[in-house]
């Protein structure tokens, strides 16, 4: 079948099988940040954003996303890179396989609420999973950003 | 120290936090063949037949192999120093299956769709055997794991496949028995800690291909390139010549890939077809069919006196290895060297181990390697003696811990040249509140707070076999490159070497960039593993650096016409200070590419005769409900002694995460098996790894010691740091609820049915 | 691995209806459990184009259309103010803030699911699904209904007032429950709602001298305790690879008596 996405910001057309599963489809169009860390909707590695809102790009079909707009961390590029920052400043990236899943969670939630406490940030990203940072290094990094964003500088 | 102990950025963070394609899956050729295999569902069958002629012809497949197609020579997937102490039991298809996940066929094919549907127009015919699920019964047991005559131990570790034996040995060091009977109090028990999954975020995976040469090309998601070669090579019974393994990112490995895993299939591929091939372990695969923690049962009998003088420590374990022996012969030493020198002025002390063959997946390396199980068991007894004898915990372990200078029996009679555990033990008792808090403090609704404590001790590197080596070269413009063997997996070894690069060569870490690992380009290096590339590999760039600014005096001292011994290498220039004249590094840079003899590159290797051991103490409060038994972690504090800590940051958070690793495993990490001996905790969705809303708050510090040996007095860091939340969480629920609780994990469903039937409560 | 061979994106309830009438076709919810299967779907029927994502308010009820996220489920302000959180409660520990973007309540209640939070919360109120066909059905009813071919197009609760109080044990925060407990009490009657048992949520009335008290806030101790005892020994339970039966037992007593302790707390101030 065919679709119509609006990926990045660039619209693509293409003919997709009916099963065909979204993160198969961002990764064909050379969205390599979207990985799949397991196969049963647990890790949030997978995390793309559909019509704005974070999604396991490795639940959805991509037929159900015909006419939607999906952005990946390749088109967020600045946000990736300004909060980003923050996470490499901690060394908290470890092996970096589940940071795209997660800084994309993580924009998401300083979308919807730019001041997270830290309970509030637990909860959010909860559905994001890390085996090599034990997360604390992350949550330092975000209550650093959250802190940079307040005054405008950093740290 | 400008470099040395600066908590630099890893040299590839940004890549990482910007998702750029640096992982295996990322780079591998679009149009190679998808590897994939059948698995057996069976835990101990012969394979009678495989009709692959149906799923030959399915559309896209370019080949299936079975046991007849490979190759019949045994060898080990253990990723360790040659000649391994695992047994060669493996072949890359046996006829015979011995666990359920044990491939019988390999099918290649030109996208997954045509390999999915070959999978399953395999008909296999299973002669199905009885199995030895229980590893109580495999030792000598009716049914034999591996039955084969071409099984084989190249080294003497008491191994014997006629008696389910991977290895077996007993050590002693006074009269055991006999202190013990003299003891006041003996503590006994038997301590269980289950096959947990390592669960690093990105699966087991591999690309293959052919170079220009003809020769295989291995680019892998693993930490031991060299050690990859080598079983290649073994495997497929070729020339290692012919083979090139190289490592893009990693997205984990914690150990889980210090064992070929994926790697046999796609080679296999590649080389019998000359095609590009790739294979990715899907979740489930690596949860059923890889490398995970030895199960291991570990018997302590701890004696004391009255007045908490540890006498004598007698330890026996025994561990199950699975369907084949990786790593079996040598998790089990650390559970006893590893454990028992945490004391070391035990009069007396005995180790003795079987290491059985069971048919369940073979284990592999998980951080920690045998010490978590070991530490587990030996600081739970010591807990409970403290209570027995009515001691302050952190009092009997000062009375008797190892300090700075003594002799550790049970660790080859090494001296502990760098120790900071007391410093460590104090200052992590204070900043959980151990005299306020200790034991307990009931909360008034079900709900109890109590604390828990507990040491570890690690090693750094193997000692004698562990080579590392790096090559530094300076170039026009004098920036440098390192090439190391070493395996970067998150773990920011690239960083740490070149910050140790940096320091030797008094230049900024961004001058220094990184190559690595790559078995035709790296010097050779045993790999990332045993803690081992912070101590070894590190000492081995500081001697690099040296001798790489003897050769940058050399060609400056020909182009300022002055006597070599009177020249100084000074940051980014080497100055005569006689003559007061100086050449810059720019231009001896330019100068060795013009006219030059002289190589501006060196390469040194580095092995250490010890293996100077990290000591920690952890300390966790938790909040335990006794009608539901839930137990809330509300705080850890632990300090690491890692001798000279050489970037904080990333020190800090292998602590996290080892730490938080170690809370999965004592809590909820269960693995679980039906009586077909088929695994159920298969995926994420039943096999569940710490969320962050489960870890409470962290909290790390370091009490540096300086290690004369290590690399600007560095020892090691990366899995030390897994062992303490075992006996630590035992520990405080113990005194939450006055109950030792001796098996993994301490469920809440254990914690709450053990307090319902001790206090009888309705 | 989940085949299917062709999507449709229905255009009326009535094309869903049709479509779905055949066994090898599929209504898809929020995808999550039926990723997971094997199955070879002919065609999979996609309700997203008609509007059901919507949670709206009368007088009376809340309407709730059957693609609702449990996210939006979570986020509706109206609606946990009503239920006093316990909606919210019983959806936010459902693995992550993504996954939960995906799953419907639709989904959710339909496969009818042992380990379901959100079967046994709405367990606990007034509520009833609206049937394609088969028209509204209480949801007790049609928890125990066969599964057959019809569309689930709403879940309807009606806004009586009740105190209500929703607890759950996990292993691990994210995890399946082991065991899910809602209750619920107002003037006229009060129930208990135990889910994972680990079969589905069984609702289960409390007696109504209890029932009355607690909505009171003048229930003792000792009341609550013997009633969490009496109705969780009515709870058939079962082990699995999470718990025994045994355990979930005594966590049925102590879910029933904290949830008991938690409304008599706000009892009295209606």
């Amino acid at each position: 079948m065919k679709v119509k996405i609006l990926l990045n910001g660039t619209m693509r057309e293409a003919e997709i099988s009916s099963d065909q599963l979204l993160i198969d489809f961002v990764r064909d169009h050379g969205c390599y940040s979207v990985k799949r860390g397991c196969e049963t909707s647990n890790c949030g590695l997978c995390t793309v954003f559909v019509d704005d809102k974070p999604v396991l790009s490795c639940s959805m079909l991509t037929a159900r996303v015909d006419g939607c707009k999906v952005d990946t961390l390749e088109g967020l590029q600045e946000e990736a890179k300004e909060f980003g920052a923050f996470v490499a400043d901690q060394g908290a990236e470890q092996c970096g396989f589940c940071n795209p899943g997660m800084i994309m969670n993580a924009i998401a939630m300083f979308r919807e609420n730019p001041e997270p406490t830290r309970e509030e940030i637990k909860a959010y990203l909860a559905g994001n999973l890390c085996r090599c940072s034990g997360y604390e290094g992350q949550l330092r990094a975000m209550e650093a950003f959250i802190e940079y964003r307040k005054k405008g500088e950093r740290s | 120290m400008k470099a040395v102990g600066q908590p630099i950025r890893k040299k590839d963070a940004m890549a990482l936090v910007t998702g750029k394609p640096v992982f295996m899956d990322d780079l591998a050729p679009k149009d190679c063949l998808i590897v994939k295999v059948l698995r057996s569902p069976h835990a101990n069958a012969i394979v009678k037949s495989v009709k692959t002629d149906v799923a030959k012809r399915v559309p896209g497949i370019e080949d299936v192999y079975t046991w007849e197609d490979v190759p019949q020579e045994r060898f080990t997937t253990a990723g360790q120093t040659y000649p391994e102490f695992s047994p060669y039991d493996r072949l890359i298809l046996d006829r015979h299956v011995r666990y359920v996940g044990d491939p019988v066929a390999i099918v290649a094919g030109e996208n997954e769709a045509c390999v999915d549907k070959a999978l399953k127009m395999l008909k296999v015919e299973y002669e199905v055997l009885p199995a030895v699920l229980d590893f109580h019964m495999a030792k000598d047991g009716d049914v034999l794991v591996h039955p084969e005559d071409n099984w084989k131990a190249l080294c003497k570790v008491g191994a014997d496949n006629k008696r389910n034996l991977c290895a077996s040995d007993s050590t002693e060091d006074g009269d055991v028995d006999a202190v013990l009977a003299d003891c006041d109090e003996v503590v006994e028990g038997t301590y269980h800690v289950r096959a947990a999954q390592q669960a690093m975020m990105e699966t087991f995976r591999t690309t293959c291909f052919m170079d220009a040469y003809g020769r295989l090309n291995i680019l892998s998601s693993t930490q031991i390139v060299y050690h990859v070669r080598r079983i290649i090579s073994n495997a497929l019974g070729i020339p290692k010549s012919r083979i090139r393994v190289s490592k893009p990112r990693i997205g984990g490995g914690f150990g889980a890939k210090q064992s070929v895993v994926a790697e046999l299939f796609p080679a296999f591929v590649t080389w019998k077809t000359g095609k590009a091939s790739k294979m990715i372990f899907t979740r489930e695969e690596s949860q059923i069919a890889s490398s995970p923690r030895h199960e291991m049962e570990v018997h302590v009998r701890l004696g004391a006196s009255r007045e908490g003088k540890i006498r004598a420590i007698d330890v026996y374990t025994l561990s199950n290895t699975g369907a084949y022996g990786d790593h079996g012969p040598t998790t089990v030493g650390l559970s006893g060297h590893k454990s028992i020198p945490l004391y070391s002025s035990a009069e007396a002390h005995r180790f003795a181990y079987d290491v059985v063959y069971t048919n369940h997946m073979a284990a592999g390396a998980y951080r920690g390697y045998g010490a978590t199980q070991g530490i587990f068991a030996v600081e739970s007894a010591v807990n409970e003696m403290a209570q027995r004898l009515h001691m302050d915990p952190v009092e009997i372990r000062l009375k008797n811990m190892v300090r700075e200078g003594d002799v550790m029996p049970a660790y080859y009679g090494e001296t502990a040249k760098s120790c900071a555990l007391d410093r460590c033990l104090e200052r992590t008792a204070e900043l959980i509140g151990w005299k306020d808090k200790y034991p307990y403090k009931d909360m008034g609704n079900g709900k109890v707070r109590s604390v828990g404590i507990a040491m570890a001790m690690q090693g750094s590197g193997i000692s004698g076999v562990d080579v590392g080596s790096a090559t530094i070269k300076m170039n026009d413009d004098g920036f440098y490159t390192l090439m190391i063997a070493a395996a970067d997996m998150g773990t920011g070894c690239d960083t740490i070497l070149a910050q140790m690069a940096a320091e030797c060569l008094d230049c900024p870490v961004g001058n220094i960039e990184v190559l690595g690992a790559d078995t035709d380009s790296s010097p050779y290096d045993s790999g990332s593993y045993a803690s081992s590339t912070t101590y070894v590999t590190g000492k081995a760039v500081e001697k690099a650096c040296q001798k790489l600014i003897a050769r940058i005096l050399e060609i400056a001292s020909g182009m300022l016409d002055a006597p070599v011994e009177e020249l100084e290498f000074a940051s980014d220039r080497v100055e005569w200070p006689k003559a007061r004249k100086s050449v810059s590094l720019i231009d001896i840079g330019t100068k060795s590419m013009c006219g030059n003899g002289c190589a501006l590159e060196a390469t040194e290797s580095n092995s250490s005769p010890t293996s100077p051991p990290p000591f920690m103490a952890g300390a966790v409060e938790i909040e335990l409900d006794k009608e539901t038994g839930h137990v809330e972690i509300l705080d850890y504090k632990a300090v690491v002694d890692c001798g000279t800590v050489v970037n904080p940051n990333l020190a800090r958070v292998q602590t996290e995460g080892g730490l938080v690793q170690g809370i999965g495993m004592t809590l909820y990490e269960n693995i679980q098996y039906n009586d077909k001996g088929t695994m159920l905790n298969n995926s994420f969705m039943q096999y569940k790894i710490p969320s962050r809303r489960d870890m409470g708050n962290i909290q790390v510090e370091f009490e540096s010691s300086f290690e004369p040996t290590g690399p600007f007095g560095a020892k090691s860091i990366g899995e030390i740091v897994i062992n303490t939340p075992a006996p630590a969480l035992a520990h405080a629920i113990a005194n939450a609820t006055g109950i030792w609780f001796k098996e993994l994990p301490i469920t809440s469903e254990q914690i709450a049915m053990g307090v319902f039937e001790k206090e009888d409560i309705k | 691995m989940l085949k299917i061979k062709e999507y449709v994106k229905a255009e009326s309830l009535e094309q869903a209806y049709e479509l779905n009438q055949k066994r090898t076709n599929c209504i898809l919810g929020g995808m999550l459990w039926l990723k997971m299967s094997n199955r070879n779907v002919q065609k999979a029927i996609d309700l997203s184009g008609l509007g059901l994502n919507q949670i709206e308010e009368t007088e009376e009820e809340f309407r709730i259309g059957c693609m609702t996220t449990l996210r939006e489920l979570e986020c509706h302000e109206r609606l946990n103010q009503w239920c006093e959180g316990a909606v919210k409660d019983a959806v936010s520990d459902i693995v992550g803030v993504q996954f939960r973007n995906l799953a419907t309540i639709g989904g959710s209640i339909f496969g009818r699911y042992g380990f379901s939070d959100v079967l046994t919360v709405f367990l606990a109120m007034d509520s009833y699904v609206e049937l394609y066909k088969g028209g509204i059905v209480p949801l007790q009813e049609f928890a125990q209904m066969k599964r057959d071919n019809d569309i689930l197009v709403r879940v309807i609760v009606k806004k009586d007032q009740r105190n209500m109080v929703y607890l759950a044990h996990r292993n691990s925060k994210t995890d399946f429950p082991v065991l899910t407990c809602a209750v619920s009490v107002n003037a006229e009657n009060g129930c208990v709602c135990i889910g994972a048992r680990p079969q589905k949520a069984v609702r289960l009335e409390l007696t109504e001298a209890v029932r009355e008290k607690v909505w009171s806030g003048v229930c003792t101790e000792e009341e609550m305790k013997k009633e969490a005892e009496c109705i969780a020994s009515q709870v058939k339970t079962d082990s699995n690879m999470r718990a025994g039966k045994e355990y979930r037992s005594r966590l049925a007593y102590v879910l029933i008596h904290r949830t008991l302790e938690a409304l008599n707390t706000k009892g009295g101030d209606q």
